[in-house]
């Protein structure tokens, strides 16, 4: 049975008929069409599907969408503006944090909620907030280089 | 991957409400931050028409010190509570336990009493549907056998939380909310040796929140056996609170988890009172684990193993806060 679902998503408050059973990821990528929000695993495993929560990381496959009723929805397509990528994603594409791109969406989002929290994180922080997010190409030390090179605000060219 | 089965989402505001509508619908279900729920619902694990969130409850996220005790709501996320100045400060085998669950991902939704009220695992239940019917499942759904112990006629998957055993270490309370208004128990009673039964919850109670005593000059640490650095839950845990006076014990509590259908207290380690932490003190200390926890072929990781482990990881844990306390 469908009920009304009020939140915001990306900056727009926005009003749907969602089902009970739907998971917050369900609702992004089937309902809005926000397909950058990735299903790695079958629940809680790889951390591909991170959104951001009221600024916090979450899980979109383990939460239920009515559970995020009234809150503040942040996904990957958010973070760019007028086409042109945020600091962070252009430091991930510059330092070759993405291979294959599937976790790509995930590990972003983890890391921008790190870096609002933490504008200078050390290694060890890098990699604490990014301990839920699996990669299988990457190896981790290009995604650890690429949030380190946007938070140190070496100029990541355009 | 299979859609979930159809249920309904009910938000109260209160906890009393919460209670109340649980009595209306018995095959309903509580959700906090749903990251052990939802996995467990995805993969078929748990069936219910009903889910009651808890997530709008305020009453149960609150944190509050009373004189020498600390009162957490139910609801507290394990991301609030590892960062608590007074958890950090005083319980610390309570904030190193919840640093150690799952991702910090996990941790920002995931609660305290989700934690307590952790369902049991096993290597033979925690698959897809399609991997379980191809083993022909097993007793603890849909199946009559065990895969563990096929001539038992009990289950032994192992109640994986990590942060019941600081809690048990700590002496901690639990206040339970039915109809009837609050009952304390002390958090050992909140739970059973049966992986299938393993809450002495009653159908229509709510675990609301958790009392812990803030003892002076007690010393405390959580020590966990995994697979990987995160994500992964413990295959053996162990949490000890410890005062020292001068050279001798004074009182030393020890819990595990991972390694029994339920967290255990360690008992029979009262005598230790007085006595230094000698080669004897810590013969002591290892046998009276052995004689406590029960590891089964819950996981793939052997199971003399985890009997070898567990103790360790106590020595090792015991041998650090004896050096802790000294230096206080
Ligand atoms: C990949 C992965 C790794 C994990 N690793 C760990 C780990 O290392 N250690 C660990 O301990 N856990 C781990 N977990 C499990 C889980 O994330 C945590 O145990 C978490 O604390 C559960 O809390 P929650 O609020 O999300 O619970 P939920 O999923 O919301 O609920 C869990 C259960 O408790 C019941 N419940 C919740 N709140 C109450 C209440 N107040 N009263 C009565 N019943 C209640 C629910 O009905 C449900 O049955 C992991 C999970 C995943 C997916
Ligand atoms: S211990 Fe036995 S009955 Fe319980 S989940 Fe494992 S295989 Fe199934
Ligand atoms: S899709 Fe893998 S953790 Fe959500
Ligand atoms: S880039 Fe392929 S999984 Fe990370």
């Amino acid at each position: 049975m469908k009920t009304l679902l009020t939140l915001s998503v990306n900056g727009r408050p926005r009003e749907d008929a969602v089902a009970g059973n739907a998971l917050l990821i369900d609702y992004l990528r089937d309902t809005l069409g926000l397909t950058g929000t990735k299903q790695g695993c079958d629940g809680g495993e790889c951390g591909a599907c991170t959104v951001l929560v009221d600024g916090e990381p979450r899980l979109a496959c383990c939460t239920l969408a009515h559970s995020v009723a009234e809150r503040s929805i942040e996904t990957i397509e958010g973070l760019s503006h007028e086409g042109n990528l945020s600091r962070l994603q252009r430091a991930f594409h510059e330092h070759l944090g993405s291979q294959c791109g599937f976790c790509t969406p995930g590990m972003v989002m983890a890391a921008e909620a790190l870096l609002r929290r933490n504008p200078q994180p050390s290694r060890d922080e890098i990699r604490e907030a990014l301990a839920g997010n699996l990669c299988r190409c990457t190896g981790y030390v290009k995604i650890i280089e690429s949030v380190e090179a946007a938070a140190c605000g070496s100029e990541v060219p355009a | 991957m299979a859609a979930l089965s159809e249920f309904r989402v009910l938000r109260p505001a209160s906890a009393v409400d919460a209670v109340r509508l649980r009595g209306e619908h018995p095959a309903s279900r509580f959700i906090a931050g749903g990251t052990d729920l939802v996995p467990n619902l995805r993969r078929g694990l748990v069936s219910t028409d009903i889910v009651i969130d808890l997530g709008n409850v305020g009453e149960m996220r609150e944190v509050q010190r009373s004189g020498d005790t600390l009162r957490l709501g139910a609801g507290v996320t394990l991301a609030t509570l590892a960062a608590d100045p007074t958890v950090r400060a005083s319980l610390p085998a309570l904030a190193q336990a919840a640093l150690c669950v799952a991702g910090p991902t996990h941790r920002t939704a995931a609660t305290l009493g989700g934690n307590l009220c952790l369902e049991t695992r096993c290597q033979y239940f925690n698959q897809s549907e399609s991997w379980r019917q191809g083993n022909n499942y097993c007793m603890k759904l849909a199946g009559d056998t065990c895969r563990v112990a096929p001539k038992s006629s009990r289950c032994y998957a192992a109640f994986s939380g990590d942060v019941a055993p600081a809690l048990l270490a700590l002496g901690a309370e639990v206040e339970l909310l039915g109809p009837q208004g609050i009952r304390r128990l002390p958090l050992a009673e909140l739970y059973v040796d049966d992986g299938m039964r393993w809450l002495a919850l009653g159908a229509d109670e709510l675990l609301f929140a958790v009392t812990v005593p803030l003892v002076a000059g007690r010393v405390s640490g959580y020590e966990k056996l995994r697979m990987r650095g995160a994500i992964d839950f413990p295959l053996a845990g162990v949490a000890a609170a410890l005062t020292r006076d001068g050279e001798a014990i004074g009182e030393l509590r020890i819990a595990c988890t991972g390694v029994s259908s339920r967290p255990e207290f360690v008992g029979g380690l009262d005598a230790l009172a007085g006595q230094p932490l000698d080669a004897a003190a810590f013969a002591t200390i290892e046998r009276q684990i052995k004689r406590t926890i029960q590891p089964m072929e819950t996981t793939t990781v052997s199971v003399p193993y985890r009997r070898r482990a567990t103790p360790v990881l106590a020595k090792r844990l015991v041998g650090r806060l004896w050096d802790e306390a000294k230096r206080r």
